[in-house]
C-alpha cells in the first residue's frame, strides 16, 4: 500500500499516540514524524506509523476525500486499503 | 463539499466537486490539443491506479492522452526468489510474518499461504510493529518478511531501531522507486513523456529528489495526490510541462508534499537501509532498486542470521503458467491486462498466476475489479 490515512490525535504517551479514525481508536507510532504532535492534531498514518502532521489549513481538504471513501460503504479495493491502513495501527 | 447524489446512474463519477472536475477535464482537453500529438504518461502508484479505474478517469481523458501504470505495486515487483526465501524459512520452522497481499503471491513453487497449508507457521500482519509484538509474545524465532516501497521501509526501520528482542529478524524485500523510473525512461520501448509521482511516497522523500531524474532524462515529473480531482489537476500540469518543453518537477500536492520531505523518516530509513541492485519481478535488474539492511544491523538481518537454502524447495518444482504471464510487460507499461491471454481466464483473483492479480495495487487485480476502461457519458450531459 502506498497509502496514508488521516486521523485525529486524541492522546500522546511518549512515542505512541492514540488516534481516532472516524470513530475507531488505534495506537500509532510517532518516531517517524518530523514535528511534535499533540492532542487535537491530525496525522497521516501508514502501516501504524505517523508520516506527517497535517497542517491546520489542509485538514479539511485532506479529510474530505477519505470521508467519502469511508462513508460510501463500498466494499472495493480502495476502501479495503483505507480500512487496512486503519487496521494496521494497533488496538492495544 | 457537494453532496453525493445517491440516485446517480453513473456511480463511478462521484466527484466531490463535479464542477471542478468538469473544468479540469476541459482544460486537460485543451492543453492536449495544444500539444498536437499523442501524449503518454506513466504513474507508479497502485493507489493512483485504483482511483483512476474506480472513478472511470480514463473515459474522461482526451483520446490522445494515455495514462498508464508502471511498476508501482510493491507486492507485484517482489521477485520469486525473495518469496522462496520466506517460504524456505517458514518450511524449516521459523515463524514468518507477512503482509496480507504477499501471503498469496506465488513463489517458484509455493506461496506463503500454501506453505501455511502444509503446516508452516505463517502469520498475516498489517504493520512491522505487529511483527515485533508477535516476536515479543513468543519464544519462537520470528522473521518479518518486509515488502513494500520506501514509505513502508521507514516503518520497518523504526522497528529495527526500537531494540527488538533477540528472536526477531527481518527479511528485507523492500524496494526503492526512484531508480526504476530511470530504468523505465531508458527502456527502448518506452514512450513515456512524463511521470506522475506518488504523493504519499513523496511525503517522505520530498519532491526535490526528482530533479536529478528530470535533468538526466529530460522528462518532466509532477507529484500528485490520489484523489480523482488531484489526479486530474496533476495531469493538467504535466501535459502543460510537456507542451512547453518545460523540464522540471512540479508539486501538485502541496498539502502533503514539501521540497525536502520528512527528514526524520529519511534519517531512520538510511540509518538502517542501503540501496543495492536487485531484480524487480518481471521487469529487469534495477541498480539501487532494493533496500538491504546495513551490516551495522546484521543481528536483525534474516539473511545473515539464517543460511537460507532454497535448493530443496526448488527440487521438482512443478511447471507454472508463468511463461505466459506478462505482468512484467504490464508493469513496464508496454502491455495492458487486456493483452494477456490469461487475464480473467486462467488468471483471476481466486487463482492468480502473476503477482499483478494478487495485490490490491496490481494493475490486473484493479482492472479485474473496476474494469480498465469504463465507458461513461460526458460530464456535460449530466450537469
Amino acid at each position: 500500500m502506498c497509502l496514508g490515512v488521516p486521523g485525529k490525535v486524541v492522546e500522546v504517551n511518549g512515542l505512541v499516540a492514540v488516534v481516532d479514525f472516524w470513530g475507531t481508536r488505534r495506537k500509532v507510532r510517532l518516531e517517524t514524524v518530523d514535528q511534535p504532535v499533540q492532542p487535537g492534531d491530525y496525522v497521516l498514518v501508514h502501516v501504524g506509523f505517523a508520516i506527517r502532521r497535517i497542517p491546520e489549513e489542509e485538514i479539511e481538504e485532506t479529510l474530505a476525500f477519505y470521508d467519502f471513501v469511508v462513508r460510501s460503504a463500498e466494499n472495493d479495493l480502495m476502501s479495503g486499503d483505507v480500512r487496512g491502513e486503519i487496521d494496521a495501527a494497533r488496538e492495544d | 463539499m457537494d453532496a453525493i447524489r445517491d440516485e446517480s446512474p453513473w456511480k463511478r463519477l462521484e466527484f466531490r466537486d463535479p464542477k471542478r472536475a468538469q473544468v479540469l477535464c476541459q482544460t486537460l482537453r485543451r492543453v492536449c490539443d495544444q500539444v498536437g500529438r499523442p501524449v503518454s504518461v506513466m504513474h507508479v502508484c497502485g493507489t493512483h491506479e485504483q482511483s483512476i479505474a474506480r472513478f472511470g478517469l480514463r473515459s474522461l481523458l482526451p483520446p490522445n492522452l494515455n495514462v498508464f501504470m508502471g511498476p508501482g505495486c510493491p507486492v507485484c515487483v517482489t521477485d520469486m526468489p525473495e518469496v522462496d526465501e520466506a517460504v524456505a524459512l517458514a518450511l524449516r520452522g521459523v515463524t514468518v510474518a507477512t503482509f496480507g497481499d504477499m501471503f498469496r503471491v506465488p513463489g517458484s513453487v509455493l506461496s506463503l499461504a500454501e506453505a501455511k497449508a502444509q503446516g508452516a507457521d505463517v502469520r498475516v500482519v498489517y504493520s512491522p510493529w505487529d511483527a515485533l509484538r508477535l516476536a515479543q509474545s513468543t519464544d519462537r524465532e520470528v522473521v518479518f518478511f518486509a515488502t513494500g516501497f520506501e514509505t513502508t521501509a521507514v516503518a520497518t526501520a523504526a522497528v529495527i531501531l526500537s531494540h527488538p528482542p533477540p528472536n526477531f529478524s527481518v527479511l528485507s524485500a523492500h524496494k526503492y522507486i526512484p531508480p526504476v523510473m530511470e530504468i523505465i525512461a531508458e527502456m527502448p520501448d518506452t514512450r513515456v513523456q512524463g511521470f506522475l509521482a506518488a504523493g504519499h511516497a513523496a511525503t517522505i522523500t520530498g519532491w526535490k529528489i526528482f530533479e536529478r531524474f528530470v535533468e538526466r532524462h529530460r522528462i518532466p515529473v509532477v507529484v500528485g495526490g490520489f484523489e480523482p480531482l488531484d489526479i486530474l489537476a496533476a495531469l493538467v500540469r504535466l501535459v502543460e510541462l510537456i507542451r512547453d518543453g518545460d523540464l522540471r518537477v512540479v508539486n501538485a500536492y502541496p498539502r502533503c508534499v514539501t521540497p525536502e520531505g520528512n527528514r526524520q523518516a529519511q534519517r531512520l530509513l538510511w540509518e538502517v537501509f542501503e540501496t543495492v541492485g536487485g531484480t524487480w519481478r518481471g521487469i529487469a535488474h534495477i541498480p539501487n532498486g532494493n533496500l538491504r539492511i546495513r551490516a551495522k544491523y546484521a543481528g536483525v538481518d534474516a539473511r545473515r542470521r539464517y543460511d537460507i537454502d532454497v535448493s530443496d524447495l526448488l527440487k521438482g518444482a512443478p511447471p507454472r503458467l508463468t511463461q505466459e504471464c506478462i505482468c512484467g510487460d504490464i508493469m513496464a507499461g508496454i502491455a495492458s491486462p487486456y493483452d494477456c491471454r490469461l487475464f480473467g481466464k486462467e488468471c483471476t483473483p481466486q487463482n492468480p498466476v502473476g503477482a499483478c492479480m494478487v495485490s490490491s495495487e496490481g494493475t490486473c487485480k484493479i482492472w479485474y475489479e473496476y474494469g480498465g476502461h469504463v465507458v461513461v457519458e460526458d460530464l456535460e450531459a449530466r450537469s
